[in-house]
């Protein structure tokens, strides 16, 4: 049940595919024998006739029955289509995968010689090839297939890339795996699924190439017929009997449509389930909240559609409220909902998440529902997301004083110039030396650390109440990660903006927060604080102070770790 | 025995102009039977160091032996001895291919060995390797994906074992893993230490996890070697200022944050 097709077959896509796939084999393998004399019958009699019940296309000028002669065509196109998308995939991935496994110089003249070949139109490319192989069905078949080695190679090529500087083909290498072990067992199987699609795609390509060729008189030759053929003959007469040229044309549409959609669902996008947008509701009570309270969060539950497209719940009842000026911490394990809490109450998860709470509020903007032009507004100036990875989170093709001056701009309406004096204010006040320089670099060319600094100094363009900060130093090293944690608080002294501390290091939560609330599995389960840890009552905090090993821990003793049931597990194995 | 020794190990990326110096002519050992901590920050060429012992990158200048067999060189022998250091990655779910059953993955690193075994030795030896790092035997058929971060990092450490290495290196293992379940990592790494009589280079930038797992530590930054020695004398008494600053940098439970001179 591993493979994406049965999952991709359920639904009305997976039923419609299916029956247009098997029609199609059906055509191509009975047409000769059911319609065989009708498209082969002269009759003088009945030539060049309009649509009429005996001949639905009309007939031809030796009177054969159009609508049999295009079923009977469907064998001969398709299997030049697929034969010519066998030609392309087989040499492209040859081409794409040996490129990527043979020494640097080498790569780069077999990559080059691609780029080359891909500058070329493939109609050139099939013309030539078609000079060469002259004007027959198999070398208009080589043609078309030859034209789309390149493009396949390069593909492949750049998939295969990818997974060739992956650390499990690292690992494959250091324990004496060859290239051709690396390419069978490794690359081959990862790139499969993209691959397949672009195969289907291909093939309604070439299918709709040798059409084009055909009818150009370079494919197919009397007195045999394929669609293009079949195309090439009708459209003399299009306005005379206008199905004719269609018929054929209706024909190749079709069965691109079915190649195009068997693609689909053997590839991988077709085994997700769709997300589907739900209704998020605040079972929000009467009058303003307490005006001292900056966030109040109050049962709140969230929950995400799994893969059988079933809810579950991540969130389960938390309640929490931030006053200003606070630096609340959220200490858990991945996956015990912190950050799906932290997100909800910055009104940035996905529709895919299904929100419930009997209170969801920033400054009394209720976070459930989209925010009105003013509030949003407000929250542009007002509220900071500081996320784990800068990298992912600044846009990497604006500069960095660019994606500064954006907040001042769009929700302050500040002038360019004084936006820009603004943004090199704030990057020398969390800082970083030389603003303006940096200020026109890219993302990309700043370090980790620098990076971060740079997110938080976006939050701070504006007039930030609140700085939610999500593993803001996860990525980073012990002493980067203290830089980035000093221009936090600088920034909280000088704004006086609360701020909201997501991490899984307890230790470094207590230091650095007032407050810390403890959550597992969705739900709080026990809220102290920072200084007073160490005489924190639930096991599961006791367990996460205990498993944290410090500059005093015993060597000679195995580390505590936390047991199923969420305690310490006590002398886990001696 | 089997100490890993590094000397004068020099590794260039680029060329010309851009080339960038990773490691800059270290000298390091690695005594047989002992762990040996090497930290410092991001792009200090701990990793590089790394990559290049295992035969990923190859040094400029320098020698790396493995009890006195050279393992950098490209020669046949080299690349064979070699195979007795494996590296442990940072990220347990880049280093295990998404499309193979975890056994698969485990039996692959057998190869290592250059013995071949018949397929019901390969996977009694797979069922073995998986109850060693406390996994269920059972499930060597699972991908990857089955399995939480903290079981497939046991999962490479199995692969690791099952090239039967000599020296093994660990790069970051526990910095992608929660911290609640880095004390299992830990806990294993030091009990198949005493098993297998591994001989261990612990690469971190976490200060008391280096301190709890290692015998000796070596300093780096900007790819070289700034200071050395036993662990605990080197943590007590910190002679050079980068590693003093690193020591600060350590957070501790219950200390308010203090980041005067972090900037």
């Amino acid at each position: 049940m591993r493979s994406g097709l049965p999952r991709g077959l359920r639904g009305p896509q997976g039923v419609v595919t299916v029956l247009g796939a098997f029609a199609l084999l059906l055509v191509i393998v009975l047409a000769p024998y059911v319609w065989g004399d009708a498209a082969t019958a002269t009759s003088v009699a009945d030539r060049v006739q309009g649509p009429s019940a005996a001949h639905p296309f009309g007939t031809d000028d030796l009177g054969r029955d159009v609508l049999a002669r295009v079923l009977i065509a469907a064998r001969l196109s398709v299997l030049l289509a697929l034969g010519a998308t066998a030609v392309a995939v087989s040499g492209g991935i040859v081409l794409g995968v040996v490129a990527t496994v043979l020494p640097c110089p080498l790569r780069r003249l077999v990559s080059a010689f691609i780029d080359i070949l891909l500058s070329f139109p493939w109609l050139l490319l099939a013309l030539f090839f078609s000079v060469i192989w002259g004007a027959t069905a198999s070398g208009a078949m080589l043609a078309v297939g030859f034209a789309g080695v390149p493009s396949i190679a390069r593909l492949t090529y750049t998939l295969a890339s990818s997974v060739t500087g992956r650390d499990f083909v690292r690992a494959a290498r250091i324990v004496g795996v060859g290239p051709a072990g690396v390419i069978l067992r490794h690359v081959i199987p990862n790139i499969a699924p993209p691959m397949l699609v672009n195969t289907a795609a291909y093939a309604s390509t070439a299918l709709l190439s040798f059409a084009g060729l055909s009818f150009l008189g370079l494919g197919v030759q009397a007195p045999g017929f394929d669609w293009g053929r079949l195309l090439r003959e009708g459209i003399a007469r299009i306005y005379v009997n206008p199905m004719a040229a269609l018929g054929p044309g209706i024909a190749i549409v079709l069965t691109g449509l079915i190649l195009n959609a068997i693609g689909s669902l053997t590839g991988e996008s077709a085994s997700k389930t769709p997300l589907r947008p739900r209704a998020s509701k605040a079972r929000a009570r009467a009058g303003a909240g307490d005006p001292e309270v900056l966030v109040e969060v109050e049962d709140l539950r969230v929950s995400f559609p799994d893969r059988q497209g079933r809810l579950v719940e991540r969130v389960r009842g938390v309640s929490l409220t931030i006053r200003p000026g606070e630096t609340v911490g959220i200490v858990g394990a991945s996956g015990s909902g912190k950050s799906v809490t932290a997100m909800a109450v910055a009104g940035l998860l996905g529709p895919e998440a299904a929100i419930d709470a009997t209170r969801l509020s920033f400054q009394g903007i209720d976070m459930t529902a989209a925010p009105r032009a003013a509030d949003r507004r407000r929250l542009g100036l007002e509220l900071a997301v500081v996320f784990q990875d800068p990298l992912t989170s600044l846009n990497p093709s604006l500069t960095v004083g660019r994606q500064l001056t954006e907040v001042s701009r769009t929700h302050d309406g500040v002038p360019r110039a004084a936006a820009r004096h603004r943004a090199r204010d704030v990057l020398a006040s969390v800082g970083i030396a030389r603003p303006e320089r940096r200020a026109r670099q890219y993302p990309h060319e700043l370090s980790g650390g620098m990076r971060q600094r740079a997110m938080i100094g976006m939050g701070l363009m504006g007039r930030p109440r609140l700085v939610i900060a999500d593993e803001p130093t996860t990525a980073l090293d012990v002493t980067v990660q203290r830089q980035v944690l000093r221009v936090l608080r600088d920034a909280r002294r000088r704004t006086g903006s609360a701020i909201l501390f997501i991490s899984h290091d307890i230790a470094l939560v207590s230091g650095f927060c007032d407050r810390v609330l403890v959550m597992k599995d969705g739900q709080i389960v026990e809220e102290v604080a920072a200084a007073r840890l160490d005489e924190a009552r639930h096991p599961y905090t006791r367990a996460l102070v205990a498993c944290v090993p410090h500059m005093g821990t015993d060597r000679t003793r195995p580390l505590p770790v936390i047991d199923e049931s969420g305690g310490v597990a006590e002398e886990a194995r001696a | 025995m089997s100490t890993l020794e590094f000397t004068g190990t020099t590794v260039r990326y680029g060329h010309g102009a851009g080339a960038h110096v990773a490691v800059d002519g270290v000298d390091l050992t690695v005594a047989s039977g002992g762990v040996h901590g090497l930290v410092g920050e991001s792009g200090s060429g701990k990793s590089t160091l790394a990559a290049a012992a295992v035969g990923l990158v190859r040094p400029v200048a320098g020698t790396i032996r493995l009890d006195g067999a050279d393992i950098a060189g490209s020669s046949a022998a080299a690349r064979t001895a070699r195979r007795r250091v494996q590296l442990v990655f940072q990220d347990p779910y880049a280093a295990l291919d998404p499309r193979m059953p975890v056994g698969v993955s485990i039996a692959e690193a057998m190869r290592a060995t250059g013995r071949r075994l018949s397929r019901a030795d390969r996977q009694r030896r797979v069922e073995e390797l998986l109850g060693l790092v406390h996994l269920d035997p059972k499930r060597a058929g699972d991908l990857p994906s089955a399995f939480s971060g903290g079981q497939c990092q046991r999962v490479t450490i199995a692969r690791a074992l099952a090239a039967e290495p000599d020296v093994v290196i660990a790069d970051e293992i526990t910095s992608a893993l929660d911290v609640s379940v880095q004390g299992v990592v830990l806990n294993l790494l030091r009990e198949l230490r005493a098993e297998l009589d591994l001989t261990v280079l612990f690469i971190s930038h976490n200060l008391a996890v280096v301190r709890y797992v290692c015998d000796t530590v070596s300093v780096m930054r900007h790819g070289r070697i700034v200071e050395s020695g036993e662990t605990e004398s080197v943590l007590s008494a910190p002679a050079h200022p980068y590693t003093r600053e690193l020591l600060a940098a350590v957070p501790v439970m219950g200390e308010p944050f203090d980041g005067e001179e972090a900037l």
